[in-house]
């Protein structure tokens, strides 16, 4: 894709329309991400952004226009291309209950490895070298229960990053954690984003991400009603 | 695979009291049916093989026709079957007969008797007949020429040990029978259609009496393994012209037992079959409140990469595994009890009793230990979970990660 862009959507449209009204949630978005970008999507709710962001993320499909992901369009891949098509691009942080709870950390951060039958070498690397990085080397034997909420989101983080996306799609990472927990998270998506050259898309209301944020788009009512760049 | 082992196996443990219950139930289940079972086959099993040993073998060897038209003139050279039997591992002996029919006669008492002409050697290892004797001795040797009565048929003679018994019929191919016959022993049968009508001679006093010189009508298949017989049958069959013999297991012989025992079997499948429905409920409950449980975490592993398929094993798993556990218990706990009771069988007793021994069967329930039974609960338990797991295989086909992690 020209220019290093991961992400590029045309004219996106989408509607639901399960309901007696239909719900025009997004009305001709086009954006693109680039690599290397630590991007928040912001907007109030119903704006249109976690609905962005499933699309872009293969959970969503849209009801017109075009997505491409690392050079890929998306929009008509069938259930299980589109599955596998997430395993190996994007990786997700959702805003709460990311992770297996019958697994431990280790084992959550190479479950994606698992499913794309990495060697067990390989795997035990990848997830000491990612726990490293997300300060967490010593929990690698803990649940999920046995971890505070800002632990669980940075073991998620480790465990979007294990299969070495594209791009990382957070929606609404610091939801559900208090400020230090926040800070923690943050510094280190930062900083992989930095050192990593990794690229984050967030969806948030927080203003602590957008505070963070190099790029920051807003959407109102399903479109872009502005997109800011700040280096 | 191992790791999808690995994490149903994690999973089914996330609610351990509703796992509990649902193993408990399935427990119960599997003990129930083994038990069941077990008691019913080990007491046919009992009754057949006492009324094979009794009497009939668990197979004869016959002239073609023999066993539609019971006359004498349907004798045959046993040679050639006492031939090919060496080559048959299993069996154990083939025991030589003449049977057929005399009118027996005492003073002015005159009755039809069913005559059975034995080797008493091989006689007394297959049907164990000395040890039935009431009154009077055994045959003391091969041509012993004595006479054993049934009870019934002494008694309606009037005959007892010591007295001479005439007999007289038609012998091989028309030739006139006749002859004294001292009465040795006296013998009770359980059956009262054998009571009152059988009587034993030697097979060689049989030969003289009825002319059949080298002929008998029947052979009776003595086996190592009674439960391969029909496979032992089959192989006689090939071997021997059917234009030339018959061969007959028990089976074919009693039609009337085996029928019963059909009977008796499907009455309580029918019951298994309603406790296991029952059983069915409980885990498909379990699997509905699993699969609403956890709709969010499916969302989030369909999210993340795992795909349809590889979902639907998990869960299957997770049943299966629930399945297994149940399984693995209830045999575990119905092992020791059904082996206590093949060592050790229920005795009957009062009425019961006595109806199981007027048919010559000692009035035992004894329970099978037969591997088959456990197999078959496990082949149960897995079909039926296998047929439960179709619905959450539908739900998770049909799940879309956006939905399912909304709710």
């Amino acid at each position: 894709m020209e220019n290093n862009i991961v992400i590029k959507v045309s004219d996106l449209e989408k509607i639901y329309d399960e309901t007696a009204v239909p719900v025009h949630a997004l009305r001709g978005v086009d954006l693109e991400i680039r690599r290397g970008e630590f991007t928040a999507i912001v907007g109030p709710s119903g704006s249109g952004k976690t609905t962005l962001l499933n699309i872009i993320g293969g959970l969503d499909r849209p009801t017109a226009g075009k997505v491409e992901v690392d050079g890929n369009d998306i929009a008509n891949l069938s259930d299980n291309q589109l599955i596998d098509f997430r395993k190996k691009h994007i990786g997700f942080v959702f805003q709460s209950y990311n992770l297996i709870p019958v697994l431990t950390a280790k084992e959550n951060v190479e479950f994606v490895m698992l499913l794309q039958k990495r060697s067990k070498a390989e795997r035990d690397s990848r997830t000491r070298e990612l726990m490293e990085a997300v300060g967490l080397a010593d929990r690698m034997q803990n649940r999920p229960s046995e971890l505070s909420g800002g632990q669980q989101q940075r073991v998620a983080v480790a465990r979007a990053l294990a299969p070495k996306p594209a791009f990382i799609l957070a929606d609404e990472p610091t939801a559900n954690l208090d400020s230090k927990s926040t800070a923690n998270l943050l510094d280190m998506m930062a900083r992989l984003n930095k050192e990593e050259n990794i690229t984050f898309v967030f969806s948030t209301h927080d203003q602590r991400v957008i505070d963070r944020a190099r790029r920051v788009v807003t959407l109102e009512d399903g479109k872009v009603l502005s997109d800011h760049s700040r280096e | 695979m191992h790791n999808l082992v690995k994490l149903a196996g994690r999973n089914i443990w996330r609610n351990k009291r509703r796992t509990f219950i649902t193993s408990a139930s399935i427990l119960f289940a599997v003990f129930f049916s083994i038990a069941v079972t077990s008691i019913q086959k080990g007491t046919w099993d009992h009754m057949v093989d006492s009324i094979v040993h009794y009497h009939f073998g668990y197979a004869q060897i016959h002239k073609a026709g023999y066993w539609e038209d019971k006359t004498i003139d349907n004798a045959f050279d046993a040679a050639r079957p006492l031939e090919i039997s060496e080559g048959f591992a299993e069996v154990r002996q083939l025991v030589p007969r003449i049977e057929s029919f005399a009118l027996a006669s005492y003073g002015t008492r005159t009755k039809a008797a069913m005559v059975v002409g034995i080797d008493p050697e091989k006689e007394r290892t297959l049907t164990r007949i000395d040890t039935r004797i009431g009154t009077g001795s055994y045959f003391a040797q091969r041509d012993d020429d004595g006479a054993i009565l049934a009870a019934g048929l002494a008694e309606y003679l009037k005959l007892n040990v010591g007295d001479t018994l005439v007999m007289i019929s038609q012998g091989y191919h028309g030739i006139n029978a006749a002859g004294k016959f001292p009465v040795r022993g006296i013998v009770h049968f359980g059956s009262p259609e054998l009571n009152k009508q059988l009587l034993y001679i030697t097979l060689e006093k049989a030969k003289w009496f009825y002319g059949t010189e080298g002929l008998i009508t029947t052979l009776i298949v003595d086996t190592d393994a009674p439960d391969a017989i029909q496979k032992t049958v089959a192989n006689l069959r090939q071997e021997l012209n059917p234009e030339e013999y018959e061969v007959m297991d028990y089976k074919e012989m009693m039609p009337e037992l085996i029928q019963a025992r059909e009977v008796d079997t499907a009455g309580s499948y029918i019951i298994l079959i309603v406790l296991y429905v029952i059983i069915a409920f409980g885990i498909f409950g379990t699997i509905l409140m699993m699969l609403k449980e956890r709709e969010y975490e499916f969302g989030l592993l369909k999210a993340i990469g795992m795909r349809t398929g590889q979902l639907n094993l998990m869960v299957w798993l997770e049943t299966i595994l629930l399945g297994f556990i149940g399984s693995i218990a209830g045999m575990l706990v119905a092992l020791p009890l059904v082996y206590y009771f093949h060592i050790n069988p229920i005795r009957l007793s009062g009425q019961m009793a006595e109806a199981y021994e007027k048919f010559g069967v000692e009035p035992l329930l004894p329970a099978a230990v037969d591997p088959s039974l456990f197999i078959s609960q496990a082949i149960v338990i897995f079909g039926m979970i296998t047929v439960l797991s179709f619905y959450p295989m539908l739900k998770i086909g049909a799940l879309k990660p956006v939905s399912a992690m909304r709710s």
